[in-house]
């Protein structure tokens, strides 16, 4: 039996996510800050916090966004094999979406119409969408804003069968290390490994939308992201870059078969203004 | 240690500023990160003038979200410093004495502080809305149809910034993250 969805109503609650997301962190990121202030040993790193602390109080109460940079959405659609959309297509509702929220909003227009000629679209449009189908009647919608701070440090590995778990663990590690101060610090690390060169790459992407805090499932890649984030918040970096024990938040994995001769790896690094927020309609 | 300063800023002030001081900022500062940069080589490269002068003045590497009502801009926290470093040390030579940003500097960048006695500071990154709070003014100077890009004059009160560079070279990322370094 398919169910009827208005395209409409896609547009409507995209518009809603993208301004509520950049106002008010998810209540995991959140909390990950306010355990980081109690815990973190730097002087300085500890005023840094506070003050993103106070960041995240100020941006709720007087309706500014918690940082200018507002992003390029990213939207991840899981589509019920049993919906019908209605009323325009599906991409055109999504970035319908976006520019109202962005416009309403008073976010930033951050997003240049060509790579090379670089000029402003004016409206955030269009968003990065990433649909799947899966079984049901239902529409999980995701929305994720990334800003460019840590986007630009992000990083891709194709590594040899060969290098195996170590070569994953310096792979991430060298990212976070190459960001740096860049990313603004204290980060979450999303990791894709498995797949092809683009499956990676979206799979560390959709890392950074689980709740701060949960882990893999899997038990091994489990250890290994705690393994990774204990080695990460050794680094040194801290909050801010400016030294402290509290580089990262969160590492999160995800995998997927490969092929035979190959282990890429994909490193996405999110900084401390972590947004997702994600509806099912 | 903390310290206030005014901007524009002098040699006396600078020359007292050590790489991880706690700084507050009063005064008037100009907001340009890459489309602005990007215009004031290519005026430069025609022998034309800048749209501010740069003399002892701080440019804030900024992108602003837009303003509501009553507000004299959104949120404002800092931009990555490294995508101005290809035009920096020009600027540097012509005059401009601080800049805050966030994020890791060249070599050439830091050759250029010390050359000129100047300073990098770090803004807390993500910090928008806090540091919007610390701007009172805000006038759109020039590239006005660089949208968030045009260069804007800001008048700041307390605005809390970090020294990473200071005038003698010393680089607070260098030497920061060692202290707490256990890998």
């Amino acid at each position: 039996m398919l169910r009827e969805v208005h395209v409409e109503e896609l547009t409507e609650h995209i518009k809603e996510m993208c301004i509520q997301v950049n106002y008010q962190l998810s209540g995991d990121m959140e909390a990950a800050l306010n355990r980081a202030a109690q815990e973190e040993e730097s002087p300085l790193g500890r005023q840094i916090l506070c003050q993103l602390e106070e960041n995240l109080q100020i941006a709720a109460q007087d309706r500014i966004p918690i940082c200018q940079d507002t992003g390029m959405a990213v939207i991840f659609l899981e589509i019920g094999q049993d919906v019908h959309f209605v009323g325009g297509t599906v991409e055109n509702a999504v970035n319908e979406g976006v520019r109202r929220g962005y416009a309403e909003g008073f976010l930033r227009k951050s997003v240049v119409g060509d790579p090379l000629e670089r000029i402003n679209t004016k409206d955030n449009t269009p968003g990065v969408i990433h649909m799947s189908v899966v079984p049901g009647d239902k529409v999980k919608i995701t929305v994720a804003p990334k800003g460019f701070g840590s986007e630009n440090m992000s990083r891709i590995f194709m590594l040899k069968p060969a290098d195996g778990i170590e070569g994953v663990k310096s792979c991430v590690l060298s990212a976070v290390e190459d960001a740096g101060p860049n990313a603004c610090p204290p980060i979450v690390v999303g990791v894709g490994i498995g797949g092809t060169f683009e499956k990676c790459a979206v799979m560390a992407k959709h890392a950074l939308t689980r709740e701060c805090g949960r882990h893999s499932e899997i038990p091994h890649v489990k250890d290994l992201e705690e393994e990774l984030l204990e080695k990460i918040n050794k680094l040194g970096i801290g909050p801010g870059g400016l030294g402290g024990t509290t580089t990262a938040f969160a590492v999160n994995i995800e995998t997927y078969p490969t092929h035979i001769a190959g282990l890429p790896v994909a490193v996405c690094i999110c900084c401390h203004v972590n947004r997702h927020i994600t509806r099912e309609i | 240690m903390d310290k206030k300063i005014h901007a524009p800023l002098d040699a006396g002030q600078i020359r007292e500023l050590r790489a991880g001081d706690y700084v507050y900022i009063s005064g008037i500062i100009y907001s340009a990160r890459d489309a602005a940069h990007k215009r004031m080589q290519e005026a430069l490269d025609k022998g034309e003038p800048l749209p501010i002068d740069l003399n002892n003045n701080i440019i804030y590497y900024l992108g602003p979200s837009p303003a509501r009502e009553g507000r004299p801009i959104g949120s404002a926290g800092p931009t990555t410093a490294s995508r101005m470093d290809k035009y920096t040390p020009r600027l540097l030579d012509l005059g401009l004495k601080g800049m805050i940003g966030k994020g890791k500097r060249t070599k050439e960048v830091q050759e250029a502080i010390v050359r000129n006695k100047a300073v990098y500071f770090a803004a807390v990154g993500g910090a928008g809305a806090l540091l919007s709070k610390r701007i009172l003014s805000s006038e759109v100077i020039a590239y006005e149809d660089l949208g968030t890009e045009a260069i804007r004059r800001l008048e700041v009160e307390n605005f809390p910034v970090v020294v990473v560079i200071d005038s003698e070279g010393n680089n607070l990322y260098e030497t920061a993250a060692e202290k707490y370094r256990r890998i």
